[in-house]
């Protein structure tokens, strides 16, 4: 069963479509899996692998945010591990 | 080779609909303009709140969007109902739409001597058109003659997930088979208008690319707000948006990969094949008339918490990617994008291409939810105030 999906195959990240309990396995593709680490929302990212602080977060294939901190594969990806490159949040 | 069954134009275009318009040029004739379209079948009127007290660029606009859904290819004839003092000149309105070669007709109200003998003229007039129109067939027409409009509205967190890219797919294999598509919304592009520059066919494309987001930003400054602010909102944060680049990407993904071809202003005809750009507000009514008014035929409308919308003049259908919204809205959602989520084994792709089918299928006639029930908005977007 499908619990995310990957939009585009350059994306690091996925996006989950249920709410995923953190050690629980996430299928995102036909046979990729991730085991999430931390508690994801539904339509939350999820980490597909490891991105290093100052790198950049891609979805649609693009560059959508850069990482404020070492984000592990498996974690929850959002506003408090990833700054936007266009307008600062606050 | 794709193909629909359309109704050929002497202008070369092809509608997919057989509309008689009847077109207020002022507020002041709307209710004129809708009596007499009641009293005839095949007939639509278009009320709008425009049409006087209107000066500049705002009023030329707005004459622009008349004459441009006059001129829509699934339009068979006009009639312009006028008062006969307002800013917008019926007698040109009608004098530019018949440009396409179409039978346009006008009169005042003033000139008719009141409502009563105006609906009589009118009625008549109308009724003639409608005959003649019903004689018309359909034929076969090659999907480069489709210009295919894009919009969303009453979104959700699938919409820039789900049924945005699955459309993006569809207007694909429209612009493959030589057709033309419209991405709209410019303040859906704050914060990924660099992106779309990157995708212009040329610099000069990419920069008034960025040059209508500007003007854009600029506009709102005027209204003592800054579009850039609380982006993106605590809602959509809460929905699992993280940036503005990231909510962007989501909205223009349903004007599919291809590259940039053309940017046009608000309600002006799409000369060419490819995706072109549509400088229009995020509001969906309005955007949609832009597009209407610039040739589109079909509307594509991807919506996650589902709203009722159509257009007098265009088919519009309706995809979510919320498999909740399409249970509890079947009756006004066409195509249920969220089967996605629902079954594994589909695809974004397979989804697209569904709605591709689903746009042919519309295009040679078949009624979309929206027009079943009747659903007609119009909306004009204003760029100036009132005299």
């Amino acid at each position: 069963m499908r619990r995310a999906i990957r939009i585009s195959d350059r994306d690091n990240v996925a996006v989950c479509l249920e709410f995923v309990k953190k050690g629980e396995l996430i299928n995102y593709g036909t046979d990729e899996k991730v085991t999430a680490i931390t508690d994801i929302e539904v339509g939350h990212k999820v980490a597909i692998t490891p991105i290093k602080r100052g790198s950049y977060i891609i979805k649609y294939g693009e560059v959508v945010g850069i990482a404020t901190e070492d984000i592990p594969k498996g974690s929850h990806v959002h506003v408090h591990n990833v700054d936007s490159l266009r307008f600062k949040r606050r | 080779m794709y193909s629909f069954y359309g109704f050929a134009r002497s202008n070369g275009t092809y509608g997919i609909r057989n509309h008689i318009a009847v077109i207020p040029s002022v507020i002041c004739a709307n209710k004129v303009a809708q009596r007499i379209a009641e009293s005839v079948h095949g007939a639509i009127a278009l009320p709008h709140n425009c049409g006087c007290a209107q000066a500049g660029t705002d009023r030329d606009q707005t004459f622009r969007v008349l004459t441009g859904l006059g001129m829509n290819p699934n339009v068979y004839g006009v009639l312009v109902v006028g008062l006969g003092c307002e800013t917008i000149s019926p007698e040109k309105l009608a004098d530019n739409i018949s440009k396409s070669g179409k039978p346009v007709y006008c009169i005042t109200i003033q000139n008719e001597r009141g409502t009563l003998k105006s609906i009589e003229k009118g009625v008549r007039v109308v009724r003639k058109l409608a005959e003649e129109a019903s004689k018309q067939t359909r034929q076969t027409a090659d999907v480069s003659n489709l210009v295919v409009g894009t919009e969303c509205g009453a979104s959700d967190w699938t919409s820039g997930l789900i049924a945005n890219p699955s459309v993006g797919v569809a207007v694909d294999l429209i612009i493959e088979n030589g057709g033309s598509v419209i991405l709209s919304e410019t303040t859906e592009f704050v914060g990924a208008e660099h992106i779309l520059a990157n995708r212009a066919i040329n610099t000069e494309i990419g920069g008034k690319i960025l040059e209508i987001v500007k003007r854009y930003e600029k506009e709102v400054v005027r209204i003592y707000e800054n579009i850039q602010n609380g982006q993106p909102t605590p809602g959509n944060i809460v929905g699992g948006i993280t940036t503005i680049e990231e909510k962007s990407l989501g909205a223009i993904s349903k004007g599919g990969a291809s590259k940039i071809v053309d940017v046009v202003e608000y309600g002006e005809r799409i000369t060419k094949k490819g995706l072109t750009i549509m400088n229009t507000p995020g509001y969906d009514v309005e955007s949609v008339t832009g597009m209407v008014a610039g040739g589109s035929q079909v509307i594509v409308f991807t919506t996650g918490r589902g709203t009722p919308t159509g257009n007098p003049i265009t088919p519009v259908i309706k995809v979510t990617g919320n498999p909740l919204t399409y249970k509890k809205m079947e009756e006004n959602i066409d195509i249920n994008a969220g089967k996605i989520i629902t079954f594994s084994n589909l695809s974004i792709r397979d989804v697209g291409k569904e709605i591709f089918e689903e746009l042919l299928s519309v295009s040679s006639g078949k009624l979309t939810k929206a027009e079943t029930f009747g659903n007609a908005d119009l909306a004009i977007w204003r760029v100036g105030i009132s005299l």
